[in-house]
């Protein structure tokens, strides 16, 4: 059995779903939970639930927002007072841009966004991706411990039968120190909406949409399904979306349950992006398009024609 | 003012990946080898300040295998002004590079004032050599940078994070800066550009020099393999407008009582 710490951030008074799957994973080692900040009585909750014994509090002057060199060096103060075998936490903007520092800080080796991982006689072996999903990779991390892993959102699933822990809320007093690289503002994006990295449905749009304008279609299917709107490299690059919303090799890797692709031909690095979705729709009017060969779903016809009543279908089923 | 850029060399995105049969890598033999589509920005900023400082100096580094040094020729012929290459396998872990890079740094006898990389490279996608690098050198890192704005050795950035949300940090150099997409448009190399690469410096180190060895090594790859095929799925003729409101209501409810997804 490995003493493990599982980094959570929190959306409102919840934890990140990708939290749970995580600590869901770990049943049957020692687990502890640390945040920045104050977690709701309902997240605290629901750690317990999926098994997380101790849940630390790292608050202190400094972390009202989230900053590499702060969030690292107070998370990194409490480690070394602990004995953690391993350390993770999502692969989300922060986990990714935080644990690169806070492992280099223990010189310590970090395994990146694996998709799935085992934890046999208490020791990490994990699969990631690689080549944007093209390929796949076992992974073990050797050297100096803790050792750190980050687990791409919707890999895991939820169990769904987690073994609950005592989940004892200690508060740490944490001193973030000198902030060099300080955030003044924080922008909302346009969408309230999940991220395409954590989204649970995708409505994607490709070249074939042909306008900016167009993509409202889209938004009215996602809207009616509860899912967000991503795009194709073509798309963005001819400017009928934003890079935020580019799914692909150089764009977003995403692992929805459902990935309704419209009016995407499927190009190699498109699909490397989004080939681990669970279930994928195909709206193409090339038959021979290759977003086909990965469709559970395929349907031959024009988007433009095909979403709205799309739309109408899904809204007299969920009504 | 010296500015260090990290460039890669990864396979082309249009490229099929073959896991070798051993599965301890990939076949690399017949692959298009390109400039880290993300480090072409990270370039293009360091020539957008050196426009602006002409005395700025513009080092490229990038650890890699000899035998094709492409990247670096690429970056020299779009303006950068010497190239450092650390000469070891192109797949090392993110932990090496990272060390490598400091120490060719070092080694350089420069001090680096500003630095530049992608976000990731699009190759391993382990997004941590920015962060690697920033935090042995002791320096403030910005990752995922899509706004750039220097007042006189303040750095104003524009971070992306989840959901096209931006972070705008302030931070003063010297500092590390990752690039992504949307930053700025790379420009192309001009065939003087190109003429003139060939004779810009280009330095060699080992790996022995710039202090990595295998006790750095953090990470072990085995089992390369492609990923699970599907089973191929239904698919409908919707091209007749007759029957598209038929397919739309049959994958609608196939969605449901089928896939179980909605």
């Amino acid at each position: 059995m490995s003493n493990i710490l599982v980094f959570t951030e929190t959306t409102g008074t919840k934890v990140k779903s990708v939290t749970l799957e995580i600590l869901g994973r770990l049943a049957g080692q020692n687990i502890e939970v640390a945040t920045v900040g104050e977690l709701s009585s309902e997240a605290t909750a629901e750690l317990a639930k999926y098994g997380a014994q101790k849940i630390h509090c790292l608050k202190g002057a400094g972390l009202e927002n989230y900053s590499p060199e702060g969030y690292a060096k107070v998370l990194k103060d409490f480690i070394s007072t602990q004995n953690y075998d391993y350390v993770f936490a999502g692969s989300t903007s922060t986990g990714k841009d935080l644990f690169p520092r806070l492992a280099g800080m223990f010189q310590a080796g970090m395994a990146s966004e694996v998709i799935n991982f085992t934890m046999d006689g208490g020791a990490f072996a994990g699969t990631r991706p690689l080549f944007a999903g093209k390929c796949l990779a076992k992974v073990e991390i050797t050297g100096p411990k803790p050792h750190f892993v980050t687990v791409r959102p919707n890999a895991l699933g939820l169990t769904d039968s987690p073994t609950a822990g005592a989940g004892t809320k200690v508060d740490v007093a944490a001193d973030a120190g000198a902030i060099r690289a300080l955030v003044k503002e924080i922008i909302k994006g346009a969408s309230e909406k999940l991220d395409l990295t954590e989204a649970n449905i995708i409505v994607s749009g490709g070249r074939s949409l042909k306008s900016a304008e167009n993509f409202k279609i889209l938004d009215d299917l996602a809207n009616v399904i509860g899912a967000t709107v991503g795009a194709s490299r073509a798309a963005v690059d001819s400017g009928f979306a934003p890079h935020a919303m580019q799914v692909g090799q150089t764009g977003k890797t995403v692992a929805p349950t459902l990935y309704i692709a419209c009016g995407i031909s499927g190009a190699i690095q498109h699909l490397a992006g989004m080939r681990t979705s669970k279930v994928i729709v195909a709206i193409n009017t090339d038959p021979d398009a290759p977003i086909f060969t990965r469709a559970d779903y395929g349907i031959v016809g024009d988007l433009f024609k095909i979403v709205p009543i799309m739309t109408e279908e899904f809204k007299k089923l969920l009504s | 003012m010296n500015i260090f850029v990290c460039v890669k060399q990864v396979p082309d995105t249009e490229t099929k990946i073959t896991p070798t049969s051993d599965g301890s890598y990939i076949e690399t033999s017949s692959i298009k080898w390109i400039m880290n589509p993300y480090d072409e920005f990270a370039v293009e900023q360091a020539l957008l300040m050196k426009a602006a400082k002409p005395e700025a100096i513009v080092t490229v580094v990038r650890v890699g295998s000899t035998k094709d040094a492409e990247a670096l020729r690429t970056a020299m012929a779009m303006g950068a002004d010497e190239a450092i290459l650390i000469d070891g396998p192109d797949h090392l872990d993110s932990y090496m590079t990272a060390k490598a890079i400091k120490g060719a740094i070092e080694k350089s006898g420069k001090t680096a004032d500003l630095i530049l990389t992608g976000k990731q490279a699009i190759d391993s996608d382990s997004l941590q050599v920015p962060q690697l690098l920033a935090q042995m050198l002791n320096m403030p890192s910005v990752s995922v940078v899509v706004g750039f704005e220097n007042n006189g050795g303040t750095l104003t950035l524009k971070r992306e994070v989840e959901g096209g949300a931006l972070e705008i940090y302030e931070v003063k150099a010297p500092a590390l800066v990752a690039c992504n997409k949307g930053l700025n448009t790379p420009r192309y190399a001009s065939l003087p550009g190109i003429m003139k690469a060939k004779k810009k410096p280009l330095t060699t180190y080992s790996l022995a020099d710039v202090g990595v060895s295998d006790d750095d090594k953090r990470l072990k790859y085995s089992a390369f393999k492609l990923p699970p095929e599907k089973p191929p799925g239904k698919k409908f003729d919707a091209m007749d407008e007759a029957n598209q409101a038929k397919v739309v209501s049959d994958v609608v409810n196939l969605l449901r009582t089928e896939a179980k997804v909605i």
